[in-house]
């Protein structure tokens, strides 16, 4: 199938360009943050009348999981404010670059940090916690605020993004993610880039800042890494950028052979199947023992909880690979292969926001009138009763997200195993065992 | 065999597997009683299966603060005060699995407060697995083709 460039229509490509329309979602999204924050330590306690749960975890989550990453990929992190005042700090401006830059320390993140490790580790701290995160506006609101000052520190530190590219606990997620989404961002033309003078994209210029995510526009090859910031469409001097509409999960076909990225994978399938079975399902001691942090019971969830992600999910699946002969070496083989589990990552979680945010979006009309809890009415929606949305058409809803991703998920498998010389059939298999137990735990 | 019309062939296989009307088996449909404790945050017992046709009698006595059950797909929904008991009557008409869950705010975990009614077989996740079946083989095959 052929790309679209989108960046040919005109008015695409000046709204691009001009740092205003940014600006302003910036500003939106960046007053709607400071709010949420605000809100989780002062409104009310109840989560569920609270701005910063409600407009978080189900209005912020539903968008991201639902339509920003399955079909913009890293589109959020487009106009995501976290990293802004940190960003306009170290730049010494909000708009084009200064005459004069300020002088922070600029240092290059050390290489031991240079991969997603760390952005693993963040997720699952927050996972860990995830009970008390998603129903505790305090803890929202504080979690929220030390994301937005890690990432100043961190740009006064560091030179670029460095909160984005290696510890934004969403981040990570994200990036995995949009490999499979239909958009992109390339160059148009290689022979241009290697012709270039000074390489503006990646060092900046007047025009424009390099690249924030410290990736060279010119090399890009997926999207993982890219934060769709759109620097590169204003300092390359060639037009030589393009964003394009492509067919979907395009990246895939070129497997990574990163063990932190092939854990990602894991860390994501498995947390959504935990999930699925901790918050949806009708056992209540798991809830307690998740929700219980610090208690003997909730030690025995996070053990519990690491081992699914780091034993017995992997486990099983490099079980299924040593079966398999082949001349890649056995690290490699499992990385790449385990880029079957990104589509099918995807369409779990897919499956499993469809059942929470579809329960739980009534809150949101009540919420938008009475933020904090405090017996507002702004919009006359305060006191719109708490109402299921959708219950007839939720459980198919799911079981096609679900075989949809078993299917992407397959064919992906049949893919990478090609390229290793392998037999996709256990990892097929695999999709299929993880499938029909999400299946159990959400119908 | 030309790709399109295996396809097709897949996608009515998957039409029966997901829709085939199948045979219900005749039990005289029964009142059923459940006592259902609830408590910040769960209910006991919390998973019920009941024959489609039944009359589902649910007490519910809540031992802390108020609280509610729902049940999703029958919209139907009950309150309990604390210590206090309250009963929910309905037929089980409709089969299949339905979440029930708690409907009034009783504190931070309430959203995921929740109980599962199971009304005769629950068929859609059978079907459900079998469909991820179907699509496996389906995969599997046009690999072989291609081959
Ligand atoms: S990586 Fe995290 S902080 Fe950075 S833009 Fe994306 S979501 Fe925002
Ligand atoms: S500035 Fe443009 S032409 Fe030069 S290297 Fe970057 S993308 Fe290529
Ligand atoms: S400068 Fe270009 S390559 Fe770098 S993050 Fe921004 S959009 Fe992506
Ligand atoms: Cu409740």
């Amino acid at each position: 199938m052929a790309k679209i460039e989108l960046t040919r229509n005109p008015f695409i490509k000046n709204a691009i360009k001009s740092r205003y329309p940014q600006l302003a979602v910036f500003i939106v999204m960046l007053v709607g943050y400071i709010f949420a924050i605000l809100a989780g330590l002062i409104g009310t306690p109840v989560g569920s009348h609270n701005f910063s749960i409600v407009f978080v975890w189900i209005a912020w989550w539903a968008v991201l999981i639902l339509v920003a990453v399955p079909f913009f990929g890293r589109g959020w992190c487009a106009v995501c404010p976290i990293p802004l005042p940190g960003e306009w700090l170290q730049r010494g401006a909000v708009l084009s670059p200064p005459e004069k830059r300020p002088k922070w320390l600029n240092l290059r993140v050390p290489k031991m940090f240079r991969n997603i490790w760390l952005q693993n580790i963040s997720f699952l701290l927050l996972a860990l916690f995830s009970s008390v995160l998603l129903t505790t506006p305090n803890i929202t609101g504080i979690v929220l605020a030390v994301m937005l000052f890690a990432a100043i520190g961190l740009s006064t530190i560091f030179e670029r993004r460095a909160f984005c590219r290696y510890l934004c606990p969403v981040g990570g997620f994200i990036g995995l993610y949009s490999q499979t989404a239909p958009i992109e961002l390339r160059i148009k033309d290689k022979q241009v880039c290697v012709k270039c003078e000074g390489k503006p994209c990646y060092n900046g210029s007047a025009a424009g800042y390099g690249c924030p995510w410290d990736v060279f526009p010119g090399g890009l090859t997926k999207n993982t890494y890219c934060g769709l910031c759109m620097e590169c469409i204003r300092t390359c001097p060639h037009d030589n950028i393009a964003i394009n509409l492509r067919p979907f999960s395009a990246d895939l076909a070129k497997p990574s052979t990163r063990m932190d990225e092939a854990f990602k994978a894991f860390i994501m399938l498995g947390s959504a199947m935990i999930y699925a079975g901790v918050l949806l399902g009708p056992w209540g001691t798991l809830k307690d023992a998740a929700y219980g942090v610090g208690t003997g019971a909730w030690f025995i969830y996070a053990v519990v909880f690491l081992a699914i992600i780091f034993g017995i999910l992997p486990g099983f699946f490099s079980l299924g690979l040593l079966k398999t002969k082949s001349n890649l070496p056995f690290k490699q083989r499992f990385a790449s292969l385990s880029t079957a589990l990104i589509p099918l990552g995807l369409m779990f979680w897919v499956a499993f926001s469809l059942s929470f945010v579809l329960t739980n979006a009534s809150y949101i009309l009540a919420a938008l009138s009475d933020p904090l809890g405090l017996g507002w009415n702004l919009f006359g929606t305060a006191n719109f009763a708490w109402q299921p949305m959708l219950t007839t058409i939720l459980a198919p809803a799911q079981t096609l997200a679900l075989v949809v991703g078993l299917i992407w998920s397959a064919r992906t498998a049949q893919k990478s195993a090609s390229e290793a010389g392998v037999s996709p059939l256990p990892i097929i298999f695999y999709s299929f065992v993880a499938t029909s137990t999400m299946l159990w735990l959400l119908l | 065999m030309n790709p399109r019309f295996s396809l097709l062939l897949f996608m009515m296989a998957g039409m029966v597997v997901a829709f085939a009307p199948l045979p219900v088996p005749a039990v005289a449909p029964q009142a059923r009683i459940f006592r259902i404790d609830a408590r910040q945050y769960a209910y006991s017992a919390s998973e019920l299966e009941v024959n489609q046709g039944d009359t589902v009698i649910i007490r519910l006595v809540s031992a802390d603060v108020v609280h509610g059950l729902y049940v999703d797909g029958y919209d139907v929904s009950v309150e309990a005060d604390p210590g206090q008991s309250a009963t929910l009557t309905f037929i089980a008409d409709k089969p299949g699995s339905f979440r029930f869950r708690c409907n009034l705010t009783c504190g931070a975990m309430h959203p995921f407060m929740i109980g599962k009614l199971t009304v005769g077989n629950n068929n859609w996740l059978f079907r459900s697995i079998g469909l991820a079946m179907l699509a496996v083989f389906g995969v599997i095959l046009s690999i072989k083709q291609k081959a």
